[in-house]
């Protein structure tokens, strides 16, 4: 696309159900911060089935212009439908910049577009800024977090990334900014829509979101097994806190991965992280690191959790957590 | 059938660690292993293969020693296997990496498509979907389970992130599958054994019809510009005491903090 042309920053809004998601909020914030940089524009891409009442919302949160392009076929995710949509947009209105949340929506679509778009893509950024002469300076973790990387896209356009959600914070919500709302109805080749949804399930055990806990228990390789990981249920229990995982336990099929914090897993930012046998890999370390307070139980005094932990006991997980839920329970019980 | 799967040799990324000193990677000793949502993938790809017979074709991107993973598949079970290596295709991006594989694929013939959703190098998951829009097939990413008809039409389970959804779709598409989707076989005995024997096909970027300009680093269109390492921050009291004595320090340190 045409370089010097090109301006403003756009956001993909992300919709389930009508829902506006949190992380669409999000990038409004930052697309913001980084508009008023460049001087130029934040404009709200906004696809979705009857969703033009929410369009206001998307203002209030910072966005100058919102296209809505309301329409049937866009009423729950597909690649094709939204890509075709989306794509238009793009090819019409020729961003600068366009951000989009790394859920398994964006990841999904991002790639798809920057294909199509001939355009570069970077995944699952932690940090946007200005360069001095105007670029895109994204940064993001590699090496599964071992190591952080600032990629620019200097000479193609849209520079386009994907930022995992509950990274930038949303703008407060102003009810009375004004903004510009257009209709954008895209023209669909729909004999390229091939896959069909069948059914969106949820899944009834995962209604917990562990980036919503204020107290988290997290066992490791240490704790072993599904007994191992009873007691750190127990502990949680008593704690009313939400018991989470390293990436070996979901690897070996103990645990479900929306439980699983670290680089592939979920950030969370608990009050309290108890790290329960857990070594601390560096990918897991980059999802927990932010917590309040973390306290780390592991055999090996080595263990680089040691590292980050604000309190680190050198002990058994498998002695210590059901003592600790017993001594609980009996202060709770006490009160 | 036939069904191309698309694996990538990658550094273990559990066993990197930083010198604590210089700041920088240790990268020496680390193992090179299959990516493992590439391995979910090429299970279910053989799967396919036992139940369909189905023909399995793997392809890589990388320098001469990631014949090692090809290795491997064809231990596992796999009928052919082909090595893209050169200097052309070095330093590429994804969009770049995208446009090697997609070339390559315009000349083997398949059905399906199957990636793994992300290597744990990268951890970036958009290699299969630029593929995918490259060769103008259907993509579906976050894959954890396939059914076949048995003709040509699959239900596929997408993981998402409160739950899955259940899709349908025609061959000939493309797959991003996850490592947790199954548990992938290991390599036989005899399979390791005739697994030296078995010829790796080696493709240049002269093997087959490409635009040069869109490979490697030249055809990317990001550039990494600096990397490095987080700083650490310093590390908190350490308690080396028996069980009772830990419980009693968790016990007053919650109560200070108003957690109980």
């Amino acid at each position: 696309m045409d370089k010097l042309a090109s301006k403003n920053v756009f956001v993909f809004i992300e919709q389930r159900n009508g829902e506006i998601q949190s992380v669409a909020l999000e990038l409004l914030g930052k697309a913001h911060e980084l508009a008023q940089k460049l001087n130029q524009k934040v404009v709200a891409m906004f696809p979705g089935y009857q969703i033009s009442d929410k369009c206001q919302t998307l203002i209030a949160y910072g966005a100058d212009e919102v296209i809505c392009m309301d329409c049937p076929q866009l009423k729950d995710y597909l690649t094709e439908q939204y890509a075709q949509a989306v794509y238009q947009v793009i090819n019409k209105f020729n961003p600068a910049i366009v951000l989009m949340g790394a859920s398994t929506i964006g990841r999904d679509l991002g790639p798809r577009l920057s294909a199509r778009l001939a355009t570069g893509l970077t995944a699952d950024c932690t940090s946007l800024e200005i360069s001095e002469d105007g670029h895109l300076m994204m940064t993001r973790p590699a090496f599964g977090g071992n190591l952080m990387a600032t990629i620019m896209c200097t000479e193609h356009r849209p520079q386009m990334s994907t930022v995992r959600p509950g990274v930038m914070q949303k703008a407060s919500k102003d009810d009375s900014r004004k903004g510009e709302i257009i209709n954008f109805t895209p023209q669909f080749d729909e004999s390229k829509f091939k896959v069909k949804l069948l059914e969106t399930i949820k899944n009834e055990k995962t209604k917990i979101d562990i980036t919503e806990a204020k107290i988290l228990v997290s066992g490791g390789r240490g704790v072993g097994n599904e007994e191992g990981f009873r007691k750190l249920e127990h502990l949680a229990q008593v704690l009313h806190a939400q018991v989470s995982s390293s990436r070996s336990m979901v690897d070996a099929g103990v645990m479900e991965h929306d439980k699983q914090v670290g680089q592939t897993g979920k950030t969370v930012r608990p009050d309290v992280y108890f790290a329960c046998g857990i070594s601390g890999a560096i990918q897991h370390l980059a999802g927990m690191e932010e917590s309040e307070f973390i306290i780390a139980i592991n055999k090996d005094k080595f263990a680089p959790i040691f590292q980050v932990a604000d309190m680190g006991i050198v002990g058994d997980v498998h002695k210590i957590i059901p003592l600790l839920t017993e001594r609980l329970t009996k202060e709770m019980s006490n009160k | 059938m036939k069904i191309v799967v698309c694996i990538k040799q990658v550094p273990d990324t559990t066993e990197i660690k930083i010198d604590p000193v210089a700041g920088t990677l240790i990268r020496t000793g680390v193992p090179s292993i299959m990516n493992p949502d590439d391995k979910g993938g090429l299970e279910f790809a053989l799967q396919l293969k036992d139940n369909y017979n189905a023909q399995v074709t793997v392809i890589t991107m990388g320098p001469p020693q990631a014949d090692a993973v090809l290795r491997e598949a064809f231990a596992m079970g796999v009928d052919r296997a082909i090595l893209l290596t050169d200097r052309v295709f070095a330093g590429a991006d994804t969009l770049a990496t995208s446009n090697a594989l997609a070339a390559a694929l315009k000349n083997i013939d398949y059905d399906i498509i199957i990636t793994g959703r992300q290597a744990i190098d990268g951890d970036t998951a958009q290699v299969g979907p630029q593929i995918a829009e490259h060769l103008g097939l259907p993509q579906i990413s976050y894959v954890t389970d396939l059914k076949f008809d048995g003709e040509k039409n699959f239900t596929v389970k997408k993981e998402t992130e409160d739950g899955y959804q259940l899709l349908s779709v025609d061959a000939p598409c493309l797959f991003t599958v996850l490592a947790s989707a199954n548990k992938a076989r290991y390599m036989s005995v005899a399979g390791i054994i005739d697994a030296f024997d078995k010829e790796v096909e080696v493709w240049s970027a002269d093997t087959f019809p490409v635009d040069k300009s869109k490979l490697g680093l030249n055809g990317s269109p990001t550039r990494v510009k600096k990397s490095f390492t987080k700083g650490t921050k310093a590390a908190g009291q350490m308690y080396e005491v028996d069980s009772e004595q830990a419980v009693e320090i968790i016990i007053n340190k919650l109560k200070e903090k108003f957690i109980i």
